[in-house]
């Protein structure tokens, strides 16, 4: 009797239960169906397929973005193919693709190029992507991969280019009174890009105009050394960190993981990495100057910027658009799409996802003026 | 039925299906040589194109094609060379274990393993070499060092962790032996078993019936096999890409990281960030490993062909020798 009344009495409930379930599903799609038709009165609902090339370092924003971007336009299909900043741009100006993500700024030559595939007019880009860079080290058996080692450019010039060889040298000690005790009598080896990179040519450039002359090598997305080792892609360069004791490398700041990081030299203080401090020296950089076509927001990064808490050791990467396309929809795409990017949400979503830093109101705004441009004229 | 298949036995269709099946496959190897060549010609042609060319690529360290290009094809050979070194005496011993010492079921699962080998893609393999090898063999190469370290080969400063050629070397070899060790297998597996009876009855041991009948029986297929091995050595990018800490120079310190690279691994490196003088460039590179690959599948063509020319030959003076002993008793 009591076996049975049981029975009864969870048949009774898993019916209860599917009925809620059910009433559940019923609920979310009418809250879907009204925010979508909410949305329509807004925005233009996109419908087709909408292709971008370029950096690798905006992967897994993009990814985030492309996803929460779906949840207001389900019919636009959008990707984006990782295939590196210099092919995303070539790409971009065969106009194969509507947008380039690309890590370096674009040349005068390729925005005169660019009209080709703009109806005429230049294309222009803007920052949609700001990482810090980090210092990481593996230094976990002296015990030192929980504090940040403090670095100044010019030590860190010294490290990658031969000339400081030991953990214990006295300029890594005098910099940091308080652990000179634990850094170990233990071989560095610099650990570098063996890919070209954007990353390696945001740190050389930091290198070369921060460390006092230490750099003397020229700039470029090639490593220009032997010193060290080279590992392919960030994931080389953490895989061969965290194998060996007295490494030292530089990676997108997201992918630092349990890994030691320096605090680099600002000024008179240490800094450590972090999305703020990434953000800071941003807003504290000029404008390029060369970059003076129509709609172009290019920042001229600071590295020798004394800003208290500013980290200079940054990679900005622009997204490269048409202020016209052939096709409106398209336009209007990019529009939308690049609007949702630098949005407070689509900065936040990539900071949540990719460890960025967002990027401030004033900037927004100058990029907001850029972004108005886009099927304004035709 | 189709009637493709009730006409003759010589129907045309047939024959022109299969024609133009052969005349695409020529078809698309001259598309790759003139899309080689087409694309590696205006960098090969202007000298002043590919030194900014390289100057770019090369941090402003190399400016001449020559002295890009030799640094890469020494890293090519160098790695394919240590590759082979090491691959082929466990090769040669795993085939000759299979065809003369193990029997029945441990043959066949021998065997299976081995063809199972050849099977698994080479990211796996780079995978493995740098999250298992790479960590786990600095002690050995410190031991080498230490003890060898009089040999050119294994001088210098031990790298840690071992992003070396020897590392590299390593896996080349664990990839290129089950080719070796297949084909070996193979081979020695039909040396007819009189010809090894007949050794064991005048008194040899196993050991000298397999150096005096097995392996000079066997001898080109295990050249043939060779020399495969070395074209998917002297082929393989992704092992080498993801172990090899890169550099351009002549070294041959074994153990010292950041002293060689391959054309294979260089291009798959440069490409995605490459513009179209790079790319151009790259493919310049290309075009030299294609020439290194022709060479030497032109050369196991040639071992092969020799092989079993003079395998006949043998056979029909074997054959010959046996009947004009049948036809004198005495």
């Amino acid at each position: 009797m009591q076996i049975n009344a049981l029975r009864k009495v969870s048949a009774v409930g898993i019916i209860l239960a599917m009925a809620a379930g059910l009433s559940a599903c019923g609920d979310n799609q009418t809250t879907a169906n009204a925010a979508a038709q909410e949305n329509h009165g807004e925005e233009v609902q996109l419908k087709g397929e909408f292709a971008g090339s370029g950096a690798s370092s905006q992967k897994s924003a993009v990814d985030a973005w492309i996803a929460r971007f779906n949840a207001n336009q389900p019919d636009a299909t959008i990707a984006y193919d990782p295939s590196g900043s210099g092919a995303g741009v070539s790409t971009f100006l065969t106009g194969a693709t509507l947008w380039a993500g690309t890590d370096a700024a674009l040349t005068s030559e390729q925005v005169e190029q660019s009209k080709k595939v703009c109806e005429g007019q230049t294309a222009f880009d803007i920052p949609v992507y700001i990482s810090p860079i980090a210092v990481v080290y593996n230094l976990k058996n002296a015990g030192l991969n929980d504090t940040h080692v403090n670095l100044s450019p010019a030590t860190i010039a010294q490290i990658f280019n031969g000339k400081i060889t030991k953990w214990n040298d006295k300029k890594i000690a005098a910099e940091n009174p308080k652990i000179a005790s634990k850094l170990p009598d233990l071989n560095i080896t610099p650990v570098w890009r063996s890919d070209k990179s954007g990353t390696t040519k945001n740190f050389v450039s930091y290198l070369a105009d921060a460390s006092d002359g230490a750099w003397t090598y020229e700039v470029g997305e090639n490593w220009p050394n032997k010193i060290g080792m080279g590992a392919k892609g960030t994931s080389g360069i953490v895989s061969t960190v965290s194998q060996a004791e007295g490494t030292i490398g530089y990676v997108d700041a997201s992918q630092a993981g349990s890994l030691g990081t320096a605090a680099i030299k600002v000024g008179d203080n240490y800094v450590p990495y972090s999305a703020e401090a990434a953000a800071k020296v941003v807003d504290a950089s000029p404008r390029d100057k060369d970059a003076t076509e129509k709609g172009r927001v290019v920042i001229d990064i600071d590295h020798t910027t004394t800003e208290s808490g500013a980290y200079p050791l940054v990679l900005v990467s622009y997204d490269a658009v048409c202020p016209v396309y052939k096709d409106t929809q398209d336009g209007e795409f990019v529009k939308q799409w690049l609007s949702y990017v630098v949005s407070e949400e689509g900065q936040s979503t990539a900071a949540e996802n990719a460890g960025s830093a967002p990027m401030s109101p004033a900037l927004r705004s100058d990029v907001l003026k850029s972004i108005d441009l886009i099927g304004s004229q035709k | 039925m189709n009637p493709m298949f009730q006409a003759s036995p010589a129907s045309p269709r047939f024959k022109r299906v299969v024609e133009g099946a052969c005349i695409a496959v020529l078809a698309f190897f001259a598309a790759v040589v003139v899309f080689l060549v087409l694309r590696a010609a205006p960098v090969l042609s202007s000298g002043k194109a590919t030194e900014k060319e390289l100057s770019t690529l090369t941090s402003g360290s190399v400016t001449s094609l020559a002295e890009y290009l030799g640094p890469l094809v020494f890293g090519t050979l160098l790695a394919s060379f240590v590759a082979l070194v090491i691959a082929i005496p466990f090769a040669v011993g795993t085939a000759l274990v299979i065809s003369q010492f193990a029997h029945g079921k441990v043959r066949t699962a021998l065997s299976a393993v081995i063809d199972l080998l050849a099977a698994i893609p080479s990211v796996i393999y780079g995978l493995w070499g740098v999250l298992v090898l790479v960590p786990a063999s600095g002690g050995f190469w410190s031991f080498l060092n230490r003890y060898f370290g009089w040999i050119p080969l294994f001088s210098g400063t031990v790298a840690v962790p071992a992003r070396t050629m020897a590392s590299a070397g390593v896996v080349l070899a664990i990839m290129i032996i089950p080719i070796i060790a297949t084909i070996s297998r193979d081979a020695f597996l039909q040396v007819p078993s009189q010809d090894k009876e007949a050794a064991l009855a005048l008194g040899a041991t196993r050991w000298e019936m397999i150096l005096a009948v097995v392996m000079p029986a066997g001898r080109s297929a295990v050249m043939a096999s060779i020399l495969l091995g070395l074209g998917r050595a002297l082929g393989e990018t992704m092992a080498v890409l993801m172990i090899l800490s890169p550099a351009s120079g002549y070294s041959v310190h074994l153990l010292e990281a950041t002293q060689n690279q391959t054309i294979a691994a260089n291009i798959a490196a440069q490409f995605p960030e490459a513009d179209e003088n790079g790319v151009g460039l790259l493919i310049a590179t290309g075009v030299v490993l294609f020439i290194i690959s022709f060479v030497v599948n032109a050369i196991a063509q040639k071992v092969v062909a020799r092989g079993e020319k003079s395998e006949k030959h043998e056979a029909a003076q074997r054959h010959a020798t046996a009947e004009s002993g049948e036809g004198n008793p005495a």
